[in-house]
């Protein structure tokens, strides 16, 4: 079985929707369309308050070449478009929409699936593009600009990534059961963009054995490789996926693609086969709802731009324990202060947990046992890191691998003493990108 | 739906159930089949030096704690265990104020003056020790004989071989070694006792392997070289592996995470540096017994063995740096 070569962690698996089927949500009677559901600059809204959209709709236009367009998930009236909590942990512009219930797709858009085969390089990348589609596994890169790498750049391994090694997270997992059809498809698209010269993988962890056998059932005769991976967080992180595959190790300032490599996530891959096949937009995604105190833990398919309040009172509610709501997994997701946040692209899944340590938790000194140096699958030194950044010491925390940081937590999860050790890379980061804009400027 | 009072954090929302407790409160579990041997062998002494030497270290932190205005830290473990390895390195015969003195110079001069936990640099439970050895000589070396009945005392197998020489260990037994049945501290005679509570910290995954084994491994390379030159002078590695301090110190002594390396080189290093002094000091020192100052001078440079690697991740960073 394959893994990647230094660290990782095991943490509890808690996949308690790995068998539930995808229930499709109703539309609620709002929903809020964030014009930041991806890296790079926010779109800039084409619509007014009081305006009709159609679902399907261009209602944001992407804002130069590392952005993305945004579309209306379902038809209804604009109510406003303004400023609102986004689950990024801050407020961006959103477009609030007042469904009316008609779902009714904008013209030329959801037509039937036609032989891609037919359609240059140039016009999938276009349509790929047009169709607002960004790397669904929680990074939101536009996949057009992912899909054309610089010239000199040669791509020889396409990986999938079916890993999905957050605890909890089945989303990856139940679409690659129910749609392989769809998935296999989506990846030979983006193969086909390299003209043959790429070879496809699918890396997918060995605790989904039914994901693995689906998968193997729809490649047959494709020429693509279903791998599987051993159980360890963080299976699922680009690089590490990249080492475990290939053995190649993206160094410090490298992109997948100076080693030959480009990874999409599962979703990605049939976002980009609806959109190239069925021109259909990115406005639906599938996510996981689950954690101890959702009474009905399930996975979801549900418009982009559904309240966090919404999709909780569809499965059943939540317990009165629950104090923190998390977007993405509970290892690298983010804690939400309200549920009127909506879910963006790149939520793969919404946890509603009782954290218990909240309270008791107090960071303690280093104890110097190590088990960050073991685990880290960056191999850096998060203790040391820790410390610098605790000191605001940057040029030695640079010096240090900081930039190298892939930011898993697997640090934080195993340290005795529970210090923040993520937190404070993430936080010598932010301050070192300060600097440089501030000395840019 | 009824609004819910959300609290942000930080990720990652899920943390191991090790704590600074749990590693402790392990070390002080693996510690216990050691100290019942020992109580069982010296009796109700044993048994005081003990329950003396751990409240008195715990009542030391609690103390320091409050002076220095921290939070309160006597019953994370550390100075259980702190209290429990001073224990094991007196003989049971010692007075009970002198443990006490040895608690006070390892919580609060070799632990706490440094920093606190975390920060010394020194084994606090082997500055007690040789503090105590140096301080008060005959009382550390006046060991109990196992099962005595009046406070009737011997010398340490390694003493006898400094003093007497190979001749007047004729009658040794390995068996009564790897039993604990010979004269010593406290934690210092069952071997078996010592290495079944170090597998279970090896399976908790709380100490690895390399301190212990290079340690172990170049005590016995040493002695051997030695033995296999002259075995009517030199003892063999064997006894040297079973007697005085050696596994004791080699798999809870040298492998404090605080005051050991953190990488695998600097492990292996400081092992073999440990296990040489060893072997040095007890062929040839003025003390039978090398194996606390071998490790407290191996302690010393550890900053700098963490140091040699840390410089090297730099300087690779800045050879990139200027090459880019």
């Amino acid at each position: 079985m394959k893994t990647f070569t230094i660290g990782g962690i095991h943490p509890p698996e808690s996949k308690l929707t790995a068998s539930k089927a995808i229930e499709k949500m109703p539309v609620p009677s709002e929903i809020v369309v964030s014009m930041s559901q991806h890296l790079g600059k926010p779109a800039k809204p084409l619509v007014k308050v009081g305006e009709e959209v159609k679902k399907g709709q261009r209602i944001g236009e992407a804002d130069g070449f590392i952005s993305a367009h945004v579309h209306a998930g379902t038809s209804g009236k604009v109510k406003s478009v303004k400023s609102v909590p986004h689950p990024g942990g801050n407020y961006s512009l959103s477009v609030t929409i007042t469904t009316d219930g008609e779902d009714a797709w904008a013209e030329g858009l959801n037509t039937a699936p036609i032989d891609w085969k037919g359609l240059s390089k140039e016009s999938i990348i276009e349509r790929i593009k047009d169709a607002g589609i960004v790397g669904m596994g929680g990074a939101g890169f536009p996949s057009s600009v992912k899909l054309s790498p610089p010239p000199d750049k040669t791509i020889d391994t396409i990986i999938l990534n079916g890993a999905e090694c957050e605890p909890f997270l089945t989303a990856d997992h139940r679409v690659m059961v129910e749609s392989a059809e769809e998935v296999i498809k989506g990846l030979e698209i983006i193969t086909s963009l390299f003209q043959g010269k790429a070879k496809p993988f699918i890396g997918i962890e060995a605790n989904k054995p039914d994901a693995i056998a689906a998968m193997k059932k729809a490649a047959k005769g494709t020429g693509i490789e279903i791998v599987t991976l051993e159980t360890k967080y963080p299976q699922g992180a680009e690089k590490q996926l990249i080492n475990a595959i290939t053995g190649r190790t993206i160094e410090e300032g490298q992109l997948p693609f100076d080693k030959g490599c480009l990874v999409h996530n599962i979703g990605t891959a049939v976002a980009i086969y609806d959109a190239v096949s069925c021109n259909r937009p990115l406005v639906e995604r599938v996510l996981t709802v689950s954690g101890m105190e959702i009474s009905s833990a399930r996975n979801i398919r549900a418009v982009i731009g559904t309240r966090f309040s919404d999709i909780a009172a569809f499965s059943g509610g939540i317990s009165e324990k629950t104090n923190q709501v998390i977007t993405g997994g509970p290892m690298m997701g983010r804690s939400q202060f309200t549920l009127e946040v909506p879910i963006t692209k790149t939520t793969s899944g919404i946890l509603f947990i009782n954290n218990a340590g909240l309270e008791s938790s107090r960071e303690r000194t280093c104890i110097r046992c190590g088990k960050c140096i073991d685990a880290c699958p960056q191999g850096l030194e998060p203790w040391l890191l820790g410390n610098e950044a605790q000191f605001r010491r940057l040029d030695e925390a640079e010096l240090y691998g900081l930039a190298n940081c892939t930011e898993c937590g697997s640090c934080t999860f195993v340290c005795p003493s529970k210090r923040e050790l993520v937190h404070w890379i993430k936080y010598a980061k932010a301050l070192v990108n300060n600097r440089k804009q501030r000395k840019t400027a | 739906m009824e609004p819910v009072k959300l609290k942000v954090s930080y990720a990652p929302f899920v943390r191991s159930k090790d704590s600074i407790e749990s590693v402790m409160y392990n070390v002080a579990l693996a510690l216990f089949p050691a100290t019942a041997m020992s109580v069982y062998y010296f009796g109700i002494p044993a048994l005081l030096v003990t329950i003396t030497a751990i409240a008195s270290s715990v009542g030391f932190e609690w103390l320091t704690d409050k002076i220095r205005k921290k939070p309160d830290s006597c019953l994370d473990g550390s100075a259980v265990v702190t209290g429990l390895l001073l224990a094991l390195n007196v003989p049971s015969s010692l007075p009970l104020w002198m443990v006490v003195v040895g608690s006070f110079v390892a919580i609060v001069v070799t632990k706490h003056l440094f920093g606190g936990l975390g920060f010394n640099i020194f084994n606090p439970a082997l500055v007690a020790r040789v503090f105590l050895l140096i301080s008060f000589p005959v009382a550390m070396t006046s060991w109990a004989v196992p099962f005595a009945v009046d406070m009737q005392t011997a010398a340490s197998p390694l003493g006898i071989l400094k003093t007497d020489g190979m001749a007047a260990l004729s009658n040794f037994s390995y068996m009564d070694a790897l039993l604990g049945k010979t004269g010593g501290s406290l934690g210092e005679t069952s071997v078996l006792a010592l290495l079944f509570g170090a597998a279970w910290l090896f399976y908790k995954r709380y100490i690895t392997i390399s301190i212990p084994l290079s340690f172990i491994a170049s005590t016995l390379a040493f002695t051997g070289i030695f033995y296999l030159i002259d075995p009517t002078t030199y003892a063999s590695p064997l006894f040297h592996f079973l007697t005085g301090g050696l596994v004791l110190g080699a798999f809870f002594m040298a492998t404090d995470m605080v005051t050991s390396p953190l990488s695998l080189r600097g492990q292996l290093l400081f092992g073999i540096g440990c296990g040489l002094l060893t072997a040095v000091i007890r062929l040839w020192g003025g003390y039978p017994e090398g194996v606390s100052f071998a490790i407290l001078i191996m302690n010393s440079l550890v900053p700098l063995l963490d140091k040699w690697d840390l410089d090297e991740i730099k300087a690779k960073k800045q050879k990139s740096l200027t090459t880019a």
